[in-house]
């Protein structure tokens, strides 16, 4: 939360609808992403209800689940929805791999996974991430996108993926052989959620909510309609009166997966009821009705989220999209490339919990792509940088001067090192030596050597820099290279670093100090036996 | 720690407040909720009067929607039976592996057989004494035990659904929640629900051992939650260190006891009574209702909208106000209270002088946002 | 307890950690409160070290405690070969630079014959395994130090110790790291935590002794920040004293928070009661304005490190914040007063330094809610336990309340081992005692 941000959502609180935070879409959108809506059951960990999916806005397709509570039919619905969701992913993958999906993990490698502490952790790279010392993959032309609409649906399809991925698909237990890929496939996706700036699977909420601010609070916004009808209200209704009737479960369901209790109680209790008679009845014209009307039921729980999430979609590709969206969109189609690339190796199933080596991996991984995403939404987004103008840790303004032909000579050899004076009238607080950078001139360093009130002009600072980099091996700057006397800069303290990914020790050399190398995982049945009822 | 005993006169004062219905009944649930928000003297007076909140708000037209769900409810207590059964048989095993225990020899007495329909006093009694006597065996397992706690100078009989063991002189408080944990992580808000629900069954247990005499330390500050394995119905049980729970509930529980001093600023007439005719129906003018209410000032945050049933009415009253819009973006426009106000000062009006940097704030963030989308077609 | 008495119970600790270090298969572990000796420890130890023939490599967490480190090695060791390993765009600062036995490189074959090397974390992860591995390491700092961090250096070194603050401010991150949370290798949790969840058996040392904080205050930030372990002051009441060589012309506010500082150590200057930005002007030119009217009085301290007094220099002098804006806040109505030398820096960049007088801008002042940030323990406890003197807070009124009408709502992870102090109580332990000191701004 920043104070622009703040502002802006005063503004809309009087304005009586949300306002434009960012000038740019900061997110990949696919013209056609699967929106993907789970319900739940309430009471269990994850005893999925009903689905309803697709990548065209007038075919919804739902998938029930009759009795949430019976473990067969949950796996029947899960090889349903891998039908579904696996059919559109192969839509992505060059024709001749036919078998990236279909094909399952071979029948011989085990479902394999990580217990808790002290146990095996599982012995392969991350899957998804480059294998190191292979060859690094062309990333396919495109991925499939993944529309939910809150970060609880995600997360629920996290943990559907998390309790199908380890299936055996052999022995006491076997299911479909779909059934765990789909659980893979779930699984990358939402992992691949977690880091920042991917795309792959957008949370709608999330998403909106980083473009507009309402005039209500964050929490608020995390109900679908309610921000919807912020961002885009009906005719003739504030926003603040099409979010409270949005917050009416009747009129509105919520957008899942927890369904609206009363529902539960009064309506759906009773549908699981009669299926359940009539299957012990043996009456099929009663199952069928009895079918009928709970399809009916959660339809109407189902429907109405549906048309929110194409609303969303449509306003989200209104705006025109960032410049380096694409950049953040490619590593997601890299990601997706790598995990079709494992599956049709025959990689193993991502592991429980991160082992110490993953786990810092990881965490590196995450902080980089939080920092490039943190540089990139500034350089790509004048709004953004708005807000680091206002705190001080950037500056627009004016070259006032410049000595592009100055040479330091301390050391050895001299180095072309300008200096420029940039007034401006925003806060400084960078000190000197601070290193800054200049979007418009990515790869050259600016480090600030003083900052000065303007004497004859109150409220205005002079910085002067020294700029490095980006200008060729000469001593002279080829012209361009370099900002100009009278020209608009902008000066900031995001930097992307460009520092070389960190080295890790391999798994086998897992230090003392984190336990040593975990053993090698060897798959018992339990895995596959892992009840879910 | 003890809390301050109120004197009579609070008692008929929260009565007054109250009004004719029966205090609603805390449980361990409720009382763990009242330390959500501190700072309400709303929320501190009604709960400390045990206003039935929920049939206030909706009386004047602010009903909210804190319903539960009925496979949740089926969910929780099918878990909390099975976990049970067989003299608890799964739980021991479990208990076996967590506190390196031999299991063989641990007994399991169930508190629910006093015998024919005693009160609630008489079953605490029994409680107490069962548990405190000498000559009862080391190793048991008390099922449905009836504890007590003070709140507001009323005991509140704890819901008897907890476990106890009793292992050589100590005892551990076990909580049974349906919550899964998946691959040794569970959901943090529900586990912080559980770790301040079993602090209040630790802060009563160790007061019904003091009552009897005896050493209150005997109550371990940890105690263990039980809940779903993974995907399955099978249990598993972490450890959870209560300390920072029970120092929080025990602030709590003593400013309820202090509740007099906030109960002494409003007038002896002040009543949140509904005065329901024979049916139940209120009979009090909800215009009238609500003016009362509007008399105790309360605090409203939008984190209000998960924990108490006045939530949509408080929500109502704070329209129009920088902290409708969020506790970080009221502190992001240090000071400010009414959104009309930021948007005068982002306009040039001319600041009070402790708004000065705020409004010159205000001020920038409004030009730099209009350069931007001025530019930005 | 005399400073001999201090010095003896120092030493004994010394003593049994060195035994323990001349024994021990993997590593020892020393809880190190503030100013307890952990770089004499570390100085101490690294020159036992080489003096038997080991070669050691010693661990900082940034350049600036590198440099630190060097330079007292480099003084209490002349005759030891110290070698600085850095990026190769580094350039020695004067204080490295000046000692003759101490040569600055980026390639660790360059410093095959110093028997002692220095580098940060950072840059000892980039060393390739093909030399031998170190016999010896010393990881300084490390509670602050991610377990991260840790994971790509052990595999540099057989034996460790291993010396930090366990009061001060945790590791953090800007990205969501709760999936982690539980693991025995959490790679957000502390290098010392994830080592000792590891290798349990190996043994914890405490340094018993504060030389820095002096008496007035030892007792209140042990109690408040060091709940089991604890510490006393090295000093006695009557062995430091404060006093000016000039006399107020008035009794304005900040004088009366000056002399109160002097007197006991402590001052709460408490301004009114109103919600702020964090860069509140009046708090912030308080802050400068104590730093200035202390120079303009002209302190003077007397102390046991020296028989004469000696004055109070800007250097000596530090404000401590919360927020990189409200530093450069600082050091503008620093500038605007004509002050210059007075350290002004956030909690984080204060860790492992002292001064004689540290005037504190509160972390909860002007604060409408407080958050699990501003409440963090080891933030106030950094910002308490930087002084040799004096430590004064600047607060508006209200925050008491404040932490009153605070909801806890704290989610809890299993498997993570509940962390004492509680902020919470931590700070409320703080406000008490600071409000026997309180001087009301006019």
């Amino acid at each position: 939360m920043t104070l622009l941000t703040a502002f802006a959502r005063a503004e809309a609180a009087a304005a009586g609808r949300a306002q434009r935070i960012r000038t740019v879409r900061h997110v990949h959108l696919s013209r056609r992403p699967l929106v993907v809506i789970p319900l739940q059951l309430a009471g269990e960990a994850c005893a999925p209800l009903a689905v309803m999916l697709g990548d065209d806005p007038d075919k919804p397709r739902t998938l029930t689940v009759y009795e949430p509570r019976d473990r067969a039919r949950r796996f029947e619905f899960a090889a349903d929805l891998a039908e579904v969701i696996l059919g559109h992913l192969d839509g992505y993958l060059p024709p001749d791999d036919p078998d990236v999906h279909a094909g399952t993990p071979t029948q011989g490698a085990p479902a394999q996974g990580a217990p808790a502490q002290g146990a095996p952790t599982q012995g392969a790279p991350t899957p998804g991430a480059p294998i190191q010392g292979a060859p690094a993959l062309e990333p396919l032309p495109d991925a499939p996108q993944l529309l939910v609409p809150n970060p609880n649906a995600a997360a629920f399809l996290r943990l559907l993926g998390r309790s199908t991925r380890l299936r055996r698909t052999d022995g006491e237990h076997a299911v479909r052989p779909t059934v765990p890929l789909l659980g893979r496939w779930l699984t990358h996706y939402g992992e691949r959620a977690e880091v920042p700036g991917s795309a792959l699977l957008l949370a709608m909420t999330t998403a909106l909510a980083e473009h507009w601010a309402t005039g209500q609070s964050d929490l608020e916004d995390a109900n679908l309609a309610a921000l919807l009808g912020w961002v885009d209200p009906p005719d003739g209704l504030t926003g603040q009166q099409a979010a409270r009737l949005a917050e009416d479960p009747v009129r509105c369901p919520p957008a899942g997966p927890v369904t609206d209790p009363t529902f539960d109680n009064e309506v759906l209790e009773g549908r699981m009821a009669a299926i359940r008679d009539a299957t012990e009845a043996g009456d099929g014209p009663a199952l069928a009705r009895a079918q009928a009307a709970m399809d009916a039921a959660l339809h109407s729980q189902l429907a109405p989220t549906w048309d929110l999430m194409w609303r969303a979609h449509a306003l989200l590709a209104e705006l025109p999209e960032a410049a380096h969206a694409q950049r953040r969109w490619k590593d997601d189609r890299r990601s997706f490339t790598a995990q079709a690339a494992w599956l049709r190796e025959g990689g193993a199933p991502q592991p429980r919990r991160d082992s110490a080596v993953a786990a810092a991996k990881r965490l590196a991984r995450l902080e980089r792509e939080q920092q490039r995403l943190a540089v990139e939404r500034a350089h790509d987004d004048s709004l953004v940088m708005a807000e680091y103008r206002l705190t001080g840790e950037a500056f627009a303004g004016t070259v006032v001067d410049a000595d592009l032909t100055r040479l330091d000579t301390d050391g050895k050899k001299p180095k072309l090192r300008p200096w420029l004076i940039v007034q401006t009238t925003d806060a400084v607080i960078v000190e000197p030596d601070a290193v800054l950078a200049n979007p418009a001139f990515p790869g050259q360093a600016a480090k600030v050597i003083e900052v000065a009130d303007a004497s004859r002009e109150p409220g205005r600072t002079l910085v002067t820099l020294e700029l490095s980099g980006g200008m060729g091996r000469a001593l002279t700057a080829p012209p361009g290279s370099t900002p100009a006397r009278g020209d608009a800069v902008t000066y900031t303290t995001l930097r992307d670093d460009f520092q070389p990914a960190p080295q890790f020790p391999s798994r086998e050399e897992t230090p003392w100090t984190h336990g040593g190398p975990p053993p090698e995982y060897v798959p018992t049945d339990d895995d596959a036996q892992e009840a879910w009822s | 720690m003890t809390a301050r005993q109120p004197g009579a006169g609070l008692q008929t004062g929260l009565d007054r407040l109250r009004g004719r219905a029966l205090p609603k009944n805390h449980d361990a649930r409720t009382i763990s909720a009242l330390a959500a928000n501190p700072g309400c003297a709303r929320r501190a007076l009604m709960d400390a009067a045990g206003v039935d909140k929920q049939r206030v708000a909706a009386h004047v037209g602010f009903a909210a929607q804190f319903g539960q769900s009925r496979f949740a409810i089926v969910r929780g207590n099918a878990f909390e039976a099975q976990v049970k059964e067989n003299g608890a048989a799964q739980l021991l095993i479990l208990l076996r592996d967590l506190l390196d225990l031999d299991v063989s020899e641990v007994g399991y007495a169930d508190f629910n057989d006093v015998g024919g329909n005693s009160s609630a006093e008489l079953r605490h009694l029994h409680t107490r004494h069962v548990l405190t006597a000498p000559d009862q065996p080391g190793r048991t397992l008390l099922d449905h035990p009836l504890l007590r706690l003070r709140v507001g100078g009323r005991h509140a009989y704890l819901e008897p659904d907890l476990i106890a063991l009793r292992l050589d002189g100590t005892f551990h408080v076990i909580e049974v929640k349906s919550f899964a944990v998946i691959d040794g992580q569970a959901d943090p808000g529900k586990v912080a629900a559980a770790a301040i629900q079993s602090a209040v069954y630790v802060r009563a247990l160790r007061d019904l051992v003091t009552e009897a005499g005896g050493d209150p330390a005997a109550v371990s500050h940890k105690t263990i939650l039980v809940a779903p394995r993974d995907f399955s119905s099978q249990p598993t049980a972490a450890s959870l260190d209560v300390r920072r729970q029970l120092g929080v509930l025990d602030r709590q529980l003593s400013r309820i006891a202090s509740i007099e001093t906030l109960l002494a600023r409003y007038p002896g007439t002040l009543t949140f009574d509904l005065d329901p005719d024979a049916q139940g129906r209120p009979r009090r003018p909800a215009a009238e209702l609500a003016a009362a209410i509007g008399q105790v000032a309360a605090s409203y945050a939008p984190e209000c909208l998960a924990t108490c049933e006045l939530c949509f009415l408080c929500r109502d009253e704070a329209g129009g106000t920088t902290g409708a819009l969020g506790k970080p973006v009221r502190e992001d426009l240090g000071g400010i209270e009414y959104i009309a106000q930021a948007r005068s000062l982002a306009r040039g009006q001319v600041p009070a002088p402790e708004q000065a940097e705020i409004a010159a704030q205000l001020l920038r963030a409004a030009q730099l946002r209009a350069q931007v989308l001025g530019e930005a077609v | 307890m005399s400073i001999a008495e201090a010095a003896e119970r120092a030493r004994h600790a010394t003593m049994s950690i060195l035994a323990d270090l001349a024994t021990t298969e993997q590593g020892v572990v020393v809880d190190s409160p503030p100013g307890a000796g952990k770089s004499t420890l570390v100085v101490g130890a690294a020159t036992e070290l080489a003096k038997n023939g080991e070669r050691v490599m010693i661990v900082g967490q940034t350049n600036e405690q590198v440099d630190d480190l060097i330079d007292r090695l480099a003084t209490g060791s002349p005759g030891t070969a110290i070698g600085r390993l850095s990026a190769a765009a580094y350039t020695p600062s004067e204080r490295v630079a000046g000692h003759q036995n101490v040569a600055a490189r980026s390639s660790v074959a360059d410093l095959a014959e110093h028997p002692v090397v220095v580098a940060t974390a950072a840059k000892w992860a980039t060393v390739r395994e093909a030399e031998r591995p170190w016999p010896w390491a010393i990881v300084d700092e490390a509670y602050q130090m991610r377990s991260d961090a840790l994971l790509r250096v052990a595999r540099l070194f057989d034996k460790a110790l291993f010396v930090g603050d366990p009061g001060q401010l945790d590791p953090f991150s800007t990205v969501e790291t709760e999936r982690w949370l539980g693991l025995n290798w959490d790679p957000m949790s502390s290098a010392v935590a994830v080592l000792l969840t590891n290798n349990g058996h190996i043994p914890v040392h405490t340094l018993p002794v504060s030389w820095r904080l002096p008496a007035s205050a030892a007792t209140v930030v042990s109690e408040a920040f060091y709940p089991f372990t604890g510490f006393a002051a090295a000093t006695e009441a009557g062995d430091r004293a404060m006093t000016w060589n000039t006399r107020p012309f008035g009794k304005t506010s900040f004088d009366l928070a000056l002399e109160t500082a002097a007197t006991t150590g402590w001052a709460l200057l408490e301004l009114g009661h109103r919600h702020t930005l964090p860069t509140d002007a009046e708090a912030i030119a308080a802050c400068a304005g104590l730093a200035a009217r202390l120079l303009q009085r002209g302190a003077v301290t007397i102390s046991e490190r020296s028989p004469d007094p000696l004055p109070v220099t800007a250097d000596r002098i530090a404000i401590g914040v919360t927020r990189t804006v409200q530093t450069a806040a600082v050091k503008r109505a620093l500038r605007e007063l004509g002050v210059t030398n007075v350290v002004a820096d956030t909690a984080n960049r204060l860790q492992g330094r002292e001064f004689d007088v540290t005037i504190m801008l509160h972390p909860l002042s002007g604060r409408r809610d407080a958050t699990a940030f501003h409440l963090e323990a080891g933030r106030l406890c950094v910002l308490a336990s930087r002084h040799r003197h004096a430590c004064i807070v600047v607060a508006r009124a209200g925050i008491p309340e404040l932490l009153d009408a605070h909801p806890s709502a704290e989610p809890v992870h299993l498997g993570v081992p509940v962390k004492f102090p509680d902020g919470w109580e931590a700070h409320q332990a703080f406000m008490a005692h600071l409000a026997r000191h309180r001087v009301c701004a006019a």
